[in-house]
Parts: C-alpha cells; sequence; structure tokens
C-alpha cells in the first residue's frame, strides 16, 4: 500500500476530507449532512492517512488520544441538552442564538453544539478502531 | 427553522407550560453518569485522579436516584418529554414506582462496585477505562429502567451492552477474550431479535412510546391476535436472553468468571435483572393479553431455568462459575412470579415477588461475587479443591459469607425469603403450585451448593488433602488489598442491606407492591405520560 | 411494493441464519451483520414504503406540501445502523484478537473459559 504516489497524495487528501466532513458537519441542521456522517467522513480520513504514513504519524497528528476525543465529544453533547434546565424547559428543548455579524445572520444553537459532540464521538470511536486495526496488520 | 418569518403556534405541538425543577430528577442519573462517563473518559491516563472523580459522580448518582425515589413516593408516577414536544410524538422518560425502585438499587450497587474496584482495578484496568465504563454501563442501566418509549429503550440496552464489552475484556487476558467473544455475539442476537419485535410493533400500532402502544392495544378488538403473539414471542425470547434464562443461558457460565471480579459483580447484579424488568415491563404493561397464553411457556422456561441454575451450581468447583449459575436460578424464580401474573387476581403478588425477589438478587449476588474476590485474595484461588482454612483466618467474613448463603438460598431471616414467601404464595394460590414447588426444591439445591462451598472453603482445615482435625496456614494472593475499607466496606453496606431487608422488609415489599400495581394497573404511568386524556 | 421487500427481507433473514449456524467466528460475523442489516430493512418497510417523496420542509412552508415518506422509521433505522456499524466493527476487532490470541476461529475449539477437562466438585468429607 505504501507507494510513492500514495503517500506523497494522502496527507493533502487526509485535510481535505477533514475540511469537507466540516463542511458536512454545519450543514446539517437542515439539508443532508450532520455530525454522524461528518465524523465517519474524517475517520476515513484518520484510517487513510494512517495507511499511508503510520498509525504512529496519525496519533501524533492529533494530539489527544482518540478515546479522549470521543469523550469530549459526549461530555459536550450531553451538557447541551442541559442548557433547558435554566429556562424551566424540558431536557434537550432547543435554545437558539440569533445575531447579525457584519450583516450576515449567524444561528447558533444547542443542536449544533450536540451535532459537534456527535461529530466528535464519531470521529474518537470509529478512528481509535480503525487506528487499532492498522496497527495490528502491521505486525 | 429558526430564521424563518412564518408566524406559528407553538403550543400544538411542544409543551409551553415550565417544568418543574424536580422532574429534571428523571433524567438526572442517566445525565450524571453519561457527563461524568465522558469526564473520566478524558481523565483515563490520569489513573490517581480518574477513581476519586468516579466515586464522586457515583456518589451523586446513589443520591440523586434516592431523590427520585422519594420524589415518585410523593407524586406519583412523573414523566419528562424529551425537547418539550408533546407526548408521543416527543421521547417519553417516566419514571414509575418500579423504575426508581431499581434504579435506586442499581446505584447503589455500582456505588459499591467502584469502591470494590478503588482496591482490585490496577492501573492499567483503570487506563482501559474500568471507571468510564462502569459510569456508562450505569447509563444504560438506569436509562433503561427510567425510559417510556421502546425504541429508546433499545438504545440504552446497547449503550449498556457496548460498555459492559468495554469492562469485560479490561485487562485483555486469553480467557477474557474468550468469553467476551461468546457474550458478544450472543448479546448481539438478542438485541437484534429485540429490535425485530419493536420494528412490527412500530408497523402494527405506528407508535413507539409505551403508554400509547398500552392503550391501543387495549382498544384491540383481538389482542391476541397473530401478529402480536408474534411480536410477544419475539419479546419473549430476546429478554430471555438478556436474562439468560434457559434455553438461551449457555453465554452467561461462559463468560461471567473471566473478567476482574468487581466486573463480573456488577454484571451478575444488574445486567440480567435489566432484561427481567424489560419482561415485566413488556408483558404486564403493554402486552397482558399476550401474557395469558405465554403464561404456560413462561412458567415451563422458569422451571428449567430454575433447575438448570441449581444443578448447575452444584455441579462446578470453580466458585465464580457456581455463582454464575445462582444468577440463573434467581432469573428462574422471577421468571415464575411473571407467569403466575396471567392470573388477575395474583398478579399484583407475583409481580411484587418479582420485584422483590429482583432486588434481592441484585444485592446479594454483588454481595456474593465480592466475597469470591476475598476469597481468592485470602486463600489464593477459586477453586473448591484448592481452598480451606478461611474461617481460621477471619471468622467474621466467614460469617458474612455463610448470612449471604442463606439470602441466596432463600431462607430466613434474610433479604431472599421474604420474595420467595411472595412468590411460592402467589404461585400456590393460582393453580400453578409446581412453579411453587420448583421454587422451592431449587431453593433447596442452591442451599446444598452454597454449604458445600462454606464447608469446603471455610470449615475445614486447609486444601484437599489436609488430615482431619489439622488445619493449615493458607496463604492468599494479595494481602494488599485487603487491607484498607475499600474492600470490605462495600461488601458491608451489601450484607447490612440484605439483613435489614430480611429483618425489616415492609418498607420494600410496599415498594415493590406499588411498583407492582403500578404496570399491573397502568392507568396512572398512561396518565402521566399521555396526559389526563390518556 | 411491501411484498417485494418482505420477500427480501426474508431471504437476508435465512442468510443470516445460515451464516450464524456456522462454525467459524468470521461466518457469524458476517450472519450478524446482514442480520442486522435485514432488522433495518424491517423496521424501514413497517413504515410503510413512499416512493420518491422525501420528507423536507421547503423553507416557506410550516407543513410539508403533499404526502411525504414517512421520517420516523427512518430515524430509527439511521439509530440502529449506526449502532450496529459500531457493534460490527468492535466485534470484528474483538474476534481478531481472539483468533491471534486463542489460535483458532472455530468457536467450539475456544475453551479456554470452560475447559473441557473440568474438575468435578469435590464429594467427601
Amino acid at each position: 500500500m505504501r507507494t510513492v504516489i500514495f503517500r506523497t497524495i494522502a496527507p493533502y487528501l487526509a485535510a481535505l476530507m477533514v475540511l469537507f466532513s466540516i463542511f458536512v458537519l454545519l450543514r446539517g441542521h437542515n439539508e443532508p449532512g450532520g455530525g454522524f456522517i461528518g465524523g465517519l467522513i474524517a475517520a476515513s480520513a484518520l484510517a487513510i492517512y494512517g495507511i499511508a504514513c503510520g498509525v504512529a504519524s496519525v496519533r501524533r497528528a492529533i494530539v489527544f488520544h482518540p478515546m479522549g476525543i470521543s469523550g469530549f465529544g459526549l461530555f459536550i453533547g450531553a451538557l447541551a441538552g442541559v442548557l433547558s434546565f435554566f429556562k424551566g424547559q424540558a431536557f434537550m428543548t432547543s435554545q437558539w442564538l440569533i445575531f447579525d455579524f457584519s450583516g450576515v445572520e449567524v444561528a447558533l444553537s444547542t443542536p449544533l453544539v450536540f451535532d459537534i459532540g456527535v461529530y466528535l464521538v464519531v470521529v474518537g470511536a470509529i478512528g481509535s478502531i480503525a487506528l487499532a486495526l492498522e496497527e495490528r496488520e502491521a505486525d | 427553522m429558526a430564521g424563518s418569518s412564518v408566524s406559528v403556534d407553538y403550543a400544538d405541538a411542544m409543551i409551553m407550560t415550565p417544568i418543574p425543577a424536580g422532574d429534571w430528577l428523571i433524567v438526572a442519573p442517566s445525565l450524571i453518569t453519561m457527563v461524568g462517563g465522558a469526564l473520566c473518559l478524558m481523565l483515563r491516563k490520569n489513573t490517581d485522579l480518574q477513581p476519586k472523580v468516579g466515586m464522586v459522580l457515583l456518589g451523586a448518582l446513589v443520591v440523586a436516584s434516592l431523590a427520585l425515589l422519594i420524589r415518585v413516593l410523593d407524586h406519583g408516577v412523573i414523566t419528562m418529554v424529551m425537547g418539550n414536544w408533546l407526548p408521543p410524538f416527543g421521547i417519553a422518560v417516566t419514571a414509575d414506582a418500579l423504575g426508581a425502585t431499581l434504579t435506586f438499587i442499581g446505584s447503589v450497587v455500582a456505588f459499591c462496585a467502584g469502591l470494590f474496584g478503588m482496591k482490585t482495578v490496577d492501573s492499567s484496568g483503570r487506563r482501559y477505562g474500568f471507571y468510564p465504563f462502569l459510569l456508562l454501563l450505569m447509563t444504560g442501566v438506569c436509562g433503561s429502567f427510567l425510559t417510556a418509549d421502546i425504541f429508546n429503550l433499545y438504545v440504552w440496552f446497547e449503550v449498556l451492552l457496548i460498555s459492559s464489552y468495554g469492562l469485560l475484556i479490561l485487562g485483555n487476558d486469553r480467557i477474557q477474550l474468550d468469553g467476551a467473544v461468546k457474550y458478544g455475539v450472543l448479546n448481539l442476537v438478542g438485541t437484534n431479535l429485540f429490535l425485530i419485535a419493536t420494528g412490527l410493533i412500530y408497523g402494527i400500532f405506528g407508535t413507539l412510546n409505551m403508554a400509547d402502544i398500552a392503550v391501543k392495544v387495549d382498544a384491540m378488538e383481538n389482542p391476541a391476535s397473530g401478529t402480536l403473539a408474534t411480536v410477544a414471542a419475539l419479546y419473549f425470547l430476546a429478554f430471555a436472553m438478556k436474562a439468560a434464562a434457559f434455553p438461551v443461558n449457555f453465554w452467561l457460565p461462559a463468560s461471567y468468571h473471566t473478567p476482574n471480579i468487581v466486573v463480573s459483580a456488577v454484571f451478575a447484579g444488574l445486567l440480567t435483572k435489566v432484561g427481567v424488568y424489560a419482561l415485566i415491563r413488556i408483558f404486564v404493561l403493554i402486552l397482558p393479553a399476550s401474557l395469558g397464553y405465554m403464561a404456560d411457556v413462561i412458567g415451563l422456561v422458569a422451571i428449567v431455568t430454575l433447575m438448570t441454575g441449581a444443578l448447575g451450581a452444584l455441579a462446578q468447583t470453580e466458585i465464580r462459575r457456581l455463582l454464575g449459575y445462582l444468577v440463573i436460578a434467581g432469573i428462574g424464580s422471577m421468571l415464575a412470579g411473571l407467569a403466575v401474573a396471567a392470573n388477575d387476581e395474583k398478579a399484583t403478588l407475583a409481580i411484587s415477588g418479582a420485584i422483590f425477589y429482583a432486588v434481592h438478587s441484585i444485592i446479594v449476588m454483588t454481595a456474593l461475587y465480592m466475597s469470591a474476590g476475598i476469597i481468592s485474595m485470602m486463600g489464593g484461588s477459586f477453586n473448591l479443591r484448592q481452598l480451606g482454612g478461611l474461617y481460621q483466618k477471619s471468622g467474621a467474613f466467614a460469617g458474612v459469607f455463610l448470612i449471604l448463603a442463606f439470602a441466596v438460598s432463600g431462607l430466613p431471616p434474610f433479604s431472599g425469603f421474604w420474595p420467595k414467601v411472595m412468590l411460592v404464595d402467589a404461585a400456590f394460590g393460582d393453580d400453578r403450585f409446581w412453579l411453587g414447588a420448583a421454587i422451592l426444591v431449587s431453593g433447596f439445591l442452591t442451599t446444598l451448593a452454597m454449604g458445600r462451598v462454606w464447608i469446603y472453603a471455610f470449615w475445614r482445615g486447609g486444601p484437599e488433602g489436609t488430615p482431619d482435625g489439622q488445619s493449615v496456614e493458607v496463604t492468599g494472593s494479595s494481602q494488599a488489598q485487603l487491607s484498607g475499607g475499600a474492600v470490605w466496606l462495600p461488601l458491608g453496606i451489601l450484607t447490612a442491606l440484605v439483613v435489614y431487608f430480611g429483618l425489616q422488609p415492609e418498607w420494600m415489599i410496599e415498594l415493590s407492591t406499588q411498583g407492582a400495581s403500578g404496570v399491573v394497573d397502568p392507568l396512572g404511568y398512561i396518565r402521566s405520560v399521555l396526559g389526563e386524556q390518556g | 411494493m411491501e411484498t417485494g421487500v418482505a420477500i427480501l427481507i426474508g431471504l437476508f433473514f435465512s442468510v443470516a441464519v445460515y451464516l450464524m449456524l456456522s462454525k467459524h467466528l468470521v461466518r457469524i460475523l458476517l450472519g450478524i451483520a446482514i442480520l442486522g442489516n435485514s432488522v433495518n430493512m424491517l423496521i424501514f418497510t413497517n413504515g410503510r414504503l413512499t416512493r420518491e417523496i422525501p420528507p423536507l420542509i421547503p423553507p416557506h412552508l410550516y407543513t410539508p406540501e403533499t404526502l411525504t415518506a414517512n421520517p420516523l422509521p427512518q430515524a430509527l433505522v439511521l439509530t440502529a445502523i449506526v449502532i450496529s456499524f459500531s457493534f460490527f466493527a468492535f466485534l470484528l476487532v474483538l474476534a481478531f484478537r481472539a483468533y491471534q490470541e486463542l489460535e483458532t476461529d472455530e468457536v467450539n475449539k475456544m475453551r479456554v473459559a470452560e475447559p473441557e477437562n473440568d474438575q468435578t466438585p469435590p464429594q467427601g468429607y
């Protein structure tokens, strides 16, 4: 698998895939896309990078351990539902913050935070499984 | 869409009145453990801090579930619908006496297990994630006890399943991988069967809300019709698999003795009881008509399960595997209660017996597995042939083990006695007296099995081959773990509960009767979920 | 249309059961993967099939214009796919580790946890 072509292309391909995954994540609220599918794309980016350049360099590139990433995702995903407590509404009721940013309407919301949480959980979980499988292959 | 200019009356689809802050207690058990599990997952590498954070959160879980139980006893059944949507469209989370009681007992057991794990789980086990997985397991367990949506129940089952996988292979030993393969495959097949039945129920009724389904089943002209019979049979098979009832029990003795002893303790206490809880919920609350014609099958399964468990326990040399069979025998007793519940007059008594038995079994099985761990720490083995002389090492521990042995066999004056009285009483009052007889025979065989453990491990002088009347100094595997309270305190708490429920059973009998009447006569449950018009 | 899909689901189930009856762990896992897919199709079909009308509400409206496909089974199936996918991934790793450690993928030969020549418990005193 480690041909020169693949090794040269893989970093750019992985970077492009991570970028695309964030795009898919953000368009997910009203259009097809979302945290899960975005996370899968990002995880496959990690897998491709791992196949080309070795698992160690992937682990270096993402800084945190994949399980830590998915823990953080779970953490913010769960806390996103708690904000409604302060408004006397049920768990997971969506809260919106809509404001103008230099003429563009920006809508921030708890579903977005939740979606980012899902994204991180998927990246972490699937990424750690993929990396574990790739590591074994090398033995 | 948030930025839309269309004016909308949200009251058509959403709850507009403020939710009392106390209702947040319903989601608190799952929420605390989920957030806590995530925190501990991030702290995985910090093996000193992680147990402390884990214990604080498990303590918070106990407090929250106690508060929830008190609130349910004060206010009756309480419901919170996720995202403020109106039921049955929003996912409802409902706490009734049954769910709240089991949540509370489950949290206490998880707290004790976390405490026990502080000494018995080494730093590599912590790095593999003992505390995060324990917390996430409790997310699944509490979520299952409190959800009012069948599909949601499936999701919580999967949450607890995936964390149980994590716990099962904590040390990555050969034996653990072997056990985890069988546990993993069979449980996954079980949840798939559950999902099939749920899909069919959605196809029939177009809803997944348990209260809504109960109303619609009640309104059916012929609730014993063919399609619902398929659904009922599938649910029974799926949950029997989860609960390890015969003939789908083989995964349990194959896997429960392989992980770290504290993991076995949690599994034996909680996992199978979630299956029993789901059976009670589905068959008594949602499909009471199906229970009528399933009762004989359930009764038969109960008897064979009782016998398999007791006879299997008699045939084991390894204490942990012996205890695994006793878990199965306990499941048989609870299924017997479910079978008797087909008789309307005896339903409340039988189900409350089953609930009390579930509570007793959660506590006593966890305590027994913990004692098995202590036996190995003191005597250096789990094998009855190599154990002996433990009475001389610690008389108090021998006493505690004897109490637990009495309790699990259903002998007075400990917690196993009263639920068995209720179950046998209900069975004899019904024409299913053979179920009562089976419970008693199984209790007798359990007494033999546990008595043998006590005689060989504690009473005789030393390992096999020690001459009569002489005693040999036994050496344990790890004396260091026995010092300090981390091992003894949880066992003490659980044993105290066993003794308390044995001597003062009124509180638990009342609680389980309330839980049972809440599912036998589900009007309060349905009203709480669907509102007064339900 | 439902009838055709129902027959297909039946076919999937039979393939899954056949594979799961095998002695080899890899086939069992493939069977589980197919079982998961057949269950997903079953849920999807149970929501009744509607062709080519996605359940999307146009931006200027508050309710859909026409009768659309049922979105709930899609959400359920998505959840179930996510779960069965991650379980399958986990079980694959587990099976691979088990194969490495136990040096067999035949389930009848995996007897580490339950050894064949097990001792009987002591009988006399």
